[in-house]
């Protein structure tokens, strides 16, 4: 054993690892990078590093499923280090890059880079996603072996959807010579059409094209139905209808091998806001802010358990990509410096548990791309986020650690911010407005 | 100002009094319109911008006069389709413009809410004259204005509109106008051209056109564009015409006969309207144009801030 060890006792928080079952006021112990200890007794070691966490939450770092890090190819929206620095301010320790980039992370070059990268930044833990099939353009599938050999730990060609059912089939089917999930951005761009917004009464009003909820609708029970063929693992990304929930709802029922993500922005926007924005291309984002009978499904989602996991689709624009016309900006908005404090209104509305929000960002998240995070349990790498549940703050985009500023917060209070980082017991974010 | 608006981008937020100061005032414009010398100086010294990025003549003309007649200057901009295609942003477009100083910039534009960006971002009043599938108040208006000159009261009238809804600009205006002042509206077309939820606008909703103008006061009969063929929205336009197209015989059989005919234009002859209607006794259609001068000018006025006391057109 190693006499000099660094150690490191968080003191006095509320610790919630729903993981391993653990809500209460603990100290953490972190000894060389790993947890411990959690108790609520310890000794302290001579030259320990103390944190007061007193008055704050205490958990696992968060683990988003869904992050656009754009590099290579578009890092002035934003590089893996601008954004896992905006990734562990939000309290996140580790991030799945999607493959969108330029060019296609489906090759192992591409996902080196990556890797290469996000370890030059040392901030989160940046897990790659590779592209179901070459280049994204759902003709060919692409080397999932390959891509997991070199670290990739999904497969996606997220941002679009794979239109082709007979290439969904061989994906879902291949993919499971290597234990790879598919993670699915659910449109049938045949009913998408010209659409940028939630079809119904707000479109109606404000004279934008709709998007019908079935353009997901008919991919969910499409993929499911290819699920029941094929076996394989399948993961629904950010789903935003009621008829997506349900089908999944069912699905899990009859114990398909499915799992499912939602966004912050889904679970508390609807195409309302789109209406009382103005057309402001900061809530425009694909799939498109839906009905509140939506919102209200994906809420009760997320609550039951029907979809496992909170990510964010964190996707940075440009203003010369976002300040235009809405039919003619990008979809995306940013993500990870707000999901906490957005997520915790659900608490607060009585919709979610403290606990089920923790578990939807920590160890659901990580069970759905089996990646050994989101816990506390002794042994763990000491991955932390620390946060205060009641500190209000106001959203400054010029001041968010994201290379771009489109965030539909902007200049909004929120309650609730990450105060401190760790990963593998070392610290990567200190919020200094705090003090 | 109209009312507590300084622009005009489309008439849901206006109040009913709000469009009567417009319509009141545009029957002094149409005094003036009458007269042998159709000039008078109230907006001398302000301008205007027409800023059109998307094909018009008759909106643009009618725009372009109105700002003359009240003795503004007047600058029509055409620019590109979309702004990507130039390379030129429509924020960069329109700041260009403002630079010129004007007080009021007319806009038309294909994506909606195009005008309320502009708005938002510039110093200057700004008409819209048309963008996406949102509003044109001032056809709107127009509208309004012409419906009111015949009956003398919308109250208790109806109106019904007939043809392409999900993409019409216009019917959406003349929705959230014509219930302000008393009239009650239908709605008619293929169920592929009714926008979902539009009842909860105030409409009803009818894909039969005998039972959509029966005892209807007006019916306004709207483009069927071209470019909605084959979307596929409709087969063609020979079907559409024969169950949504208005012409001499179903006018005659279903029509009370003094319900006026009304079309924003430009008509499709023989598909939405025949000749005999479009050219009929009971059509108000070049009312239509003439009607939207006055107004216009109407509009122009109350958003330059025309000279002040004494210079009301009339007086003038």
């Amino acid at each position: 054993m190693n006499t000099q060890s660094e150690v490191t006792v968080v003191q006095g928080g509320r610790v919630i690892d729903p993981a391993s079952g653990v809500d209460g006021i603990r100290s953490v112990v972190i000894r060389d990078g790993k947890i411990a200890a959690v108790a609520e007794r310890t000794d302290v070691p001579a030259g320990a590093r103390i944190v007061d966490a007193r008055g704050k939450w205490v958990t696992p770092g968060f683990v988003d499923l869904h992050v656009h890090l754009r590099e290579p190819g578009q890092e002035y929206k934003e590089t893996v280090a601008t954004g896992t620095r905006a990734a562990v301010a939000g309290g996140f320790t580790s991030v799945c890059a999607m493959p969108n980039t330029v060019p296609a992370n489906d090759n192992t070059s591409v996902t080196e880079l990556m890797l290469a990268r996000a370890a030059a930044a040392g901030l989160a833990r940046v897990y790659p996603v590779g592209a179901a099939s070459k280049g994204r353009k759902g003709e060919d599938l692409a080397e999932y072996g390959e891509l997991r050999a070199a670290g990739c730990v999904a497969l996606s060609d997220d941002g679009s959807p794979v239109m082709s059912p007979s290439l969904m089939r061989r994906a879902l089917e291949y993919s499971r010579a290597f234990g790879l999930p598919l993670a699915v951005h659910e449109e049938d761009l045949h009913l998408v059409g010209k659409g940028v917004m939630n079809e119904g009464p707000t479109a109606t009003r404000l004279g934008l094209q709709g998007i019908p909820a079935q353009a997901e609708d008919v991919m969910v029970l499409r993929d499911l139905s290819l699920l029941e063929l094929t076996g394989g693992r399948l993961h629904i990304c950010h789903v935003s209808t009621a008829g997506a929930v349900r089908a999944i709802r069912e699905a899990k029922r009859r114990g398909l091998p499915v799992t499912a993500e939602a966004t912050p922005h889904h679970l508390t926007l609807s195409d309302q806001d789109v209406a009382a924005s103005d057309y402001d291309p900061d809530f425009k984002m694909n799939p498109p802010l839906r009905s509140e009978a939506d919102v209200k499904a994906v809420r009760e989602g997320i609550a039951d358990g029907t979809l496992d996991a909170i990510a964010t689709d964190h996707a940075p624009h440009s203003p010369e990509e976002k300040k235009l016309e809405f039919d003619a900006a990008l979809n995306g908005i940013l993500g990870l410096e707000t999901a906490f404090p957005v997520c915790l209104d659900l608490v607060r509305l009585g919709i979610l548990t403290e606990r089920r929000l923790v578990e939807a960002l920590t160890i659901s998240a990580a069970r759905c791309f089996s990646l050994p995070r989101g816990t506390l349990a002794v042994g763990a790498d000491a991955d932390l986020a620390i946060l205060d549940p009641v500190l209000a703050w106001v959203v400054d985009p010029a001041r968010g650690h994201s290379r771009s500023r489109n965030t539909p917060w902007k200049g909004k209070k929120l309650i609730g911010r990450c105060v401190e980082t760790l990963v593998g017991g070392r610290q990567v974010h200190r919020l200094e407005e705090s003090r | 100002m109209i009312g507590r608006h300084r622009h005009l981008i489309g008439l849901e937020p206006f109040s009913r009094e709000e469009i009567l100061e417009v319509l009141d005032l545009a029957v002094s414009m149409k005094e003036v319109l009458s007269r042998p010398v159709k000039k008078v100086p109230s907006l001398r010294g302000k301008s205007v911008v027409n800023l059109f990025f998307e094909t018009s003549t008759r909106t643009r003309s009618s725009f372009e006069i109105a700002a003359k007649v009240l003795s503004a200057d007047a600058l029509n901009w055409t620019a590109a389709q979309s702004s990507t295609t130039k390379g030129e942003t429509l924020l960069d477009t329109a700041r260009n413009l403002e630079a010129m100083r004007p007080d009021v910039l007319v806009v038309r534009h294909s994506a909606s809410g195009a005008p309320s960006f502009l708005a938002r971002n510039l110093d200057c009043s700004v008409v819209s004259a048309g963008d996406g599938a949102h509003e044109h108040p001032s056809q709107g208006l127009l509208d309004c204005f012409t419906l009111r000159e015949r009956f003398g009261s919308l109250e208790g009238r109806t109106v019904a509109i007939v043809g392409d809804i999900s993409h019409s600009r216009v019917a959406r205006s003349d929705l959230h106008a014509l219930p302000k002042l008393g009239a009650k509206v239908r709605l008619c077309g293929p169920p592929t051209m009714i926008p979902q939820g539009v009842e909860q606008m105030g409409a009803t909703v009818h894909h039969d056109l005998r039972t959509a103008v029966a005892g209807a006061d007006a019916v306004i009969m709207l483009r069927i564009q071209h470019e909605r063929i084959g979307d596929p929205l409709i087969p063609n336009t020979r079907e559409y015409s024969k169950f949504w197209g208005l012409n001499a015989r179903k006018a005659a059989e279903w029509l009370k006969p003094d319900t006026v005919i009304l079309h924003p234009g430009p008509i499709n002859r023989g598909v939405e309207l025949s000749s005999d209607v479009a050219d009929g006794p009971n059509s108000l259609i070049l009312d239509q144009v003439q009607n939207g001068v006055a107004v216009r000018m109407a509009i122009l006025y109350l958003l330059a801030g025309g000279a002040g006391e004494g210079s009301r057109a009339g007086k003038a």
